[in-house]
């Protein structure tokens, strides 16, 4: 679904991501960890082309996310994404920060998008909110709000860069659960994170980024079981 | 009231002492009530007035353009700039560098007696001059309101496949709005003021009004005077209802 070749990024002489090449198939869960600076959150934006790459090629179904003559926006529609820091709209209410999309697209009628703005409102628990602005949200229900907004798309694929690491401990909870309720009915996601216990609980596939590279990956079994690369070992023994 | 009027002033003309408030009332009677001439302050509000309305819309027109030609231009992902918008950025940056670097007193001469030297149409030259003035500033402010929003409410946007136009219709020009009105306040009420200049190029507004009497009256004080409290009240006027619009705009904000 996703292909990646040969991909590298560089911000002026800092390169941030060496030539990383890897599948992600459809219905997979990767899960992507690693230090700080380890070039995890611009391999994530890389791929709905947030951050355009220095060099290489992504693939998107068939399509060429970094093509010359392609359409990103037709992409980003079965791309979705969700953010650290949300990035709700906090000019307009929850309803139209998830129906606005799906209706200036085209995909759907207003009526059409209100629909299922309701209906995912109500599988996370705010359906109540819908009439809300976001600053009148705690930061579980707009990162909520954030995973509605993106899924109103029906994408086939959903990105997230690390979607608990601003919230309160106690709202990191409510958020995983949706995700893992996301997982549990197919879609493919990829994931950059912090939470070691989504890693083992949800991942099909576990990703250890370090100075731009892919370090060693596998089942969550297998990487945090028996993990090979000495810098690994050493990142696991701190993190767990 | 006129009969005091022309008794007093008879008497000033024949060269005759007058208590201090009575040739007070003398020129104040000059300046404002005799032969009608609160109507040519009344007329030059009026025009000052239009002046003001008409740069605005110009000003804001330009500052949009331009404001969005240059942060479209800087927003681009690098090794990806299109050429035209190169240009386009180009020229924004000449015209923004040239009117904030020369007077404007300068530029409504140079627009007045060489560029359109043989026009007649003095206020509409004037009005066009500031105009063009206000744009370079608005473009100024606009921008900064268009970087200071958080990049990510753009990225979000444009995450779920809007397209530019709609993410800055829609997202990040409502946003931006809110914020820069104080400052595009303060840039109307430089502009109301500045309208004061075009009376160098014989545009008739207030301050031109006020100097016509102040030459048929052989008296500056009065109609300068006058002159300063009519601006004072516009201003105080304008700034009430900036602000209220601004709490109106507000209203709703709880972060």
């Amino acid at each position: 679904m996703i292909d990646i070749k040969h991909l590298s990024k560089s911000f002026g002489k800092n390169q941030v991501l060496q030539d990383i090449s890897t599948h992600i198939a459809p219905g997979e869960k990767v899960v992507i960890i690693g230090p700080s600076g380890s070039g995890k959150s611009t391999f994530l934006r890389c791929l709905n082309l947030m951050e355009q790459p220095s060099a290489g090629e992504i693939w998107f179904d068939g399509q060429q996310v970094n093509g010359e003559k392609t359409d990103i926006n037709q992409i980003r529609q079965q791309l979705g994404m969700v953010f650290q820091h949300f990035n709700l709209f906090p000019n307009m209410t929850v309803r139209k920060n998830i129906t606005l999309a799906p209706v200036r697209t085209g995909l759907m009628t207003q009526a059409q998008a209100d629909e299922t703005a309701a209906r995912l409102l109500q599988r996370v628990g705010l359906l109540d909110k819908a009439d809300a602005y976001p600053g009148q949200l705690s930061g579980g229900q707009k990162q909520r709000i954030a995973i509605v907004r993106a899924m109103a798309m029906n994408p086939k694929a959903l990105l997230f860069d690390e979607p608990t690491s601003a919230l309160d401990p106690e709202m990191v909870g409510e958020v995983l659960s949706v995700m893992k309720e996301l997982a549990s009915e197919g879609m493919t996601m990829v994931v950059v994170t912090h939470e070691i216990g989504f890693a083992k609980e949800v991942a099909s596939r576990v990703m250890f980024m370090n100075e731009g590279q892919i370090v060693e990956q596998g089942t969550p079994a297998a990487i945090f079981g028996a993990p090979q690369h000495p810098r690994l070992q050493e990142f696991l023994s701190r993190v767990l | 009231m006129e009969q005091y009027y022309e008794i007093w002033s008879d008497q000033m003309v024949a060269g005759q002492e007058l208590a201090l408030w009575q040739e007070i009332y003398v020129k104040f009677y000059q300046a404002f009530i005799e032969k009608d001439r609160w109507q040519q302050y009344l007329k030059g509000v009026g025009t000052t007035l239009w002046v003001t309305a008409m740069a605005l819309a110009l000003g804001i027109a330009l500052g949009m353009a331009v404001a969005i030609i240059r942060s479209a231009h800087d927003q681009q992902q690098p090794g990806r700039k299109h050429w035209l918008l190169r240009i386009a950025n180009s020229i924004c940056k000449v015209y923004v560098a040239v009117i904030r670097g020369t007077p404007m007193m300068l530029q409504l001469l140079i627009m007045g007696t060489v560029i359109f030297s043989s026009s007649r149409q003095f206020t509409l030259v004037g009005a066009l001059t500031l105009g063009i003035n206000s744009g370079a500033y608005v473009a100024e402010i606009i921008r900064g309101g268009l970087m200071a929003l958080d990049a990510g409410q753009m990225e979000a946007g444009r995450s779920l496949g809007l397209s530019y136009g709609d993410t800055m219709r829609f997202i990040v020009v409502p946003q931006a709005f809110k914020s820069i009105l104080p400052a595009l306040g303060n840039e109307f009420i430089v502009l109301l003021k500045d309208t004061s200049l075009i009376s160098v190029i014989g545009g008739k507004e207030l301050l031109y009004a006020a100097q016509g009497i102040a030459t048929r009256t052989y008296e500056q004080m009065f109609p300068l005077l006058g002159t300063a409290a009519i601006y004072l009240a516009l201003v105080l006027i304008f700034t009430r209802i900036l602000n209220i619009l601004e709490r109106r705009l507000h209203q709703g904000d709880r972060h």
